[in-house]
């Protein structure tokens, strides 16, 4: 990403008070979760990035704001990759979907609600993803055993 | 492989009870409880798979039908949900290597080349020039067979037994391939972090020669027979059809993005290895229909057969490992001889290879589309999360939309034409 | 074959009923492929032109359990498939027969995880076990083999391949 790009995008961001941090050579945003919803429509209207290609769940396993959800975006005519990340609360982490933004957001979102257990609100059809519907826990969470529950999920009769 | 009428169909988890599951919750629209005088007329839910030829693995779709005509369709994954996100978190760097061939299982060396790459970046580690190219050459056999599979099984769902097998016949010769440059057929875990297991040899370089003009040939007698065929076209033309606004907002990548007119492709458009040396085309239609993925993903063949000739004749020689003893693995017979590589063998094997704290993000073109690896690494030999993120995964959400209001023999040509792998899918 | 010749000499054949039976048993073996993951290409790959299944008498590759004899179960399972698997063996008429292809198949291999079930023993019952991740074709050529002579022996006890 070149630099005034690059400047564009902080100062279009500044509003929303993002903090910028860099994910190894392309550039993230941290933003509140309250005004996610706004900057990421200034992002996909203003800026260009109209596709969303993965959201992915991080539980950080700290006291506060233990759950992050990060976004990867990218706009198809500046050949751009950005990232969007929001820190969520670790007793019960919810944010607003952003499948109102993007739709592609629909199925990732559902994913992390599968496997981190992080709620999204106003998401169109919020169900699990992989694991059955009546399953209980959310198996990528740090404090989930690899081999699971015993006798969590029922196996037919021999 | 079940149909009932609306409201009879309950999944296995749910039978016996009275609430209905979810996903047929879903699939129904809610203005729905209206009461049919005639039995023929109301819409009828169809069930497939995740037992059914043509899903291509176990994806479970749940058609409503009017008639023949699809009303709406819900994708149902997970039936090979195998936990590697889990799993990942428990293994060092170099033990995840094995887990990749088992992503996208019908091209298991380009998932071992994103991986390499990605963990190279997380690790800031260049490669010499030699491990690139063979990498670049494994790569390009990874999406020559996939793509032939993936040709084989859309003009098979249509009813054309022979270009299948002629394409596992050509499968079988890059296996053999694979089997000189590695020692394995089919799960290869061909790269290292830091480059490749061992260098190709003389003999594999000259059998991927003889393969490729072979190949060209047996491309050309598979097109003869199907290109012209008016069932085949009949069958594709118009079908499965996406609007480009809808493909990019769906973040499709691959194949199907491109068969929209958009000259997406990570090798052009974020270069890796050594794809900005070498001269290639990147095949775009403008149709947007199942006949549109089916010339790109046969014009990408071609094109790689293009990559990979050039490949062999700019190979240099030299090293294929990068030199950093504490980072890349050392050769087996040192190990066994020299004190120093012991010493570092058994660091990386017990404690890993340790990147800086940070987060790293890295994708390559793979034969579906976008394979991105995103890491968080803590420090410590293991990573404290790593996102796959797959190609069929994305591609899939985009199914539903495709289908609408196609036929019911249509789906088969729809599932065909994304080209989905559950392994990958469902990770 | 020995029984033209007596046939055409003769004009009849004496054998036990049930050896008969388990003769015409063991030549025509339909699979039902249960292809899951990865073992389903190697599976492919054993009905391919080179591997040639149809040698044996299995060419015949019904994806409907009630035309089938022996089910082939290629790939992870996991427990939400676990369901599915079953519900398809239970469709299948007698006699049957399982064959766990894979090391996921036989003991949930590489895959130590909360989604993977660990051998499809647990819920099936198997007659032979394939090692390998994935075997190669001739590895499932030979547990078709094995399973040949199983029925010509009128065993029931499960065998491995390795």
């Amino acid at each position: 990403m070149n630099i005034e790009r690059l400047e564009l995008l902080k100062s279009k961001l500044q509003q929303f008070e993002a903090e910028y941090s860099d994910t190894n050579g392309s550039p993230g945003f941290y933003i509140d979760k309250d005004s996610v919803i706004d900057a990421c429509r200034v992002i996909k209207n203003d800026l260009g990035f109209r596709s969303c290609v993965d959201a992915i769940s991080v539980d950080r396993f700290s006291k506060k704001l233990r759950f992050e959800m990060i976004y990867n975006l990218v706009s198809i005519e500046h050949n751009e990759r950005i990232f969007v990340k929001v820190r969520l609360d670790t007793k019960s982490p919810a944010m607003q979907s952003l499948s109102q933004v993007w739709d592609s957001a629909n199925w990732y979102e559902r994913e992390a609600y599968d496997l981190m257990g992080i709620n999204f609100e106003n998401h169109p059809d919020l169900r699990r993803m992989y694991m059955p519907e009546a399953y209980e826990y959310h198996p990528l969470r740090k404090d989930f055993p690899l081999m699971g529950i015993p006798d969590s999920i029922p196996l037919p009769n021999k | 492989m079940s149909q009932t009428e609306t409201g009879e169909l309950k999944s296995t988890e749910t039978a016996g009870t009275n609430t209905k599951s979810k996903i047929l919750q879903a699939l129904e629209s809610k203005d729905l409880n209206v009461q049919f005088t005639d039995a023929l007329d109301n819409e009828m839910v169809l069930n497939m798979g995740p037992q059914h030829p043509a899903t291509h693995g176990v994806l479970r779709l749940l058609v409503s039908l009017d008639g023949e005509t699809v009303v709406n369709c819900v994708p149902e994954l997970g039936y090979l949900h195998r936990g590697y996100e889990k799993l990942a978190e428990s293994c060092s760097y170099h033990e995840f290597i094995p887990h990749t061939d088992r992503l996208d299982y019908l091209s298991p060396m380009a998932n071992n080349v994103g991986y390499a790459l990605a963990v190279e970046k997380l690790l800031h580690l260049e490669i010499p020039e030699r491990g690139q190219y063979i990498r670049v050459i494994i790569a390009e056999l990874a999406r020559i067979q996939s793509h032939l599979l993936a040709m084989g099984a859309l003009v098979m769902d249509i009813g054309a037994v022979t270009p299948f097998l002629w394409a596992i016949r050509e499968r079988e010769k890059i296996l053999d391939l694979y089997d000189i440059i590695c020692g394995a057929r089919f799960t290869t875990s061909y790269t290292r972090i830091g480059g490749v297991a061992q260098d190709v040899t003389d003999e594999a370089l000259n059998g991927i020669k003889q393969f490729l003009d072979e190949l060209t040939a047996t491309l050309d007698d598979m097109r003869n027979l199907v290109e012209r065929n008016k069932i085949f076209i009949v069958r594709c033309e118009g079908i499965g059809y996406l609007p480009k606004e809808r493909c990019i907002e769906l973040g499709l990548t691959g194949p199907l993005i491109r068969a929209c007119g958009i000259e997406r492709d990570l090798r052009r458009c974020e270069p890796y290895l050594v794809y900005d040396k070498l001269d290639f085309r990147v095949p775009t239609y403008n149709d947007s229909d199942c006949l549109a993925r089916y010339y790109v993903r046969v014009e990408e063949l071609v094109e790689s057969v293009k990559i990979i000739r050039q490949c062999l004749e700019k190979i240099p020689s030299g090293p294929h490992n990068a030199l950093q003893s504490k980072k890349v693995l050392p050769k087996k017979d040192r190990v066994y001889t020299k004190m120093e590589e012991l010493i570092h063998d058994f660091m990386i094997i017990n404690f890993g290879v340790n990147p800086p704290v940070g987060e790293s993000y890295s994708a390559i073109e793979a034969s579906k589309g976008e394979l991105g690896f995103y890491f968080i690494s803590d420090g410590s030999g293991h990573p404290w999360r790593m996102k796959i993120r797959s190609p069929s995964f994305s591609n899939l959400q985009a199914l539903s939309e495709m289908m609408n209001n196609c036929m019911i023999s249509d789906t088969v040509v729809i599932i065909g034409s994304v080209d989905p792998v559950m392994g990958e899918a469902d990770k | 074959m020995g029984l033209e010749d007596k046939l055409s000499k003769d004009g009849f054949v004496t054998a036990k009923i049930d050896e008969l039976i388990r003769y015409c048993q063991k030549n025509a073996l339909w699979p039902m492929p249960m292809g899951i993951s990865c073992c389903a290409i190697e599976m492919m790959a054993a009905a391919g032109p080179r591997f040639d299944i149809s040698r044996f008498g299995s060419e015949v590759f019904r994806f409907s359990p009630r035309q089938s004899d022996v089910m082939i179960v290629a790939g992870t399972t996991t427990y939400k498939m676990a369901q599915v698997v079953r519900k398809i063996y239970d469709q299948m008429p007698d006699p049957k027969w399982v064959i766990a292809m894979g090391a996921c198949t036989s003991s949930g291999g590489m895959y130590r995880t909360y989604s993977v079930v660990q051998g499809i023993d647990l819920f099936l019952p198997v007659d032979v076990y394939v090692a390998g991740c994935p075997p190669r074709p001739d590895n499932l050529l030979k547990a078709l083999m094995t399973l040949q002579d199983k029925i010509a022996s009128g065993d029931r006890k499960p065998f491995s391949i390795n």
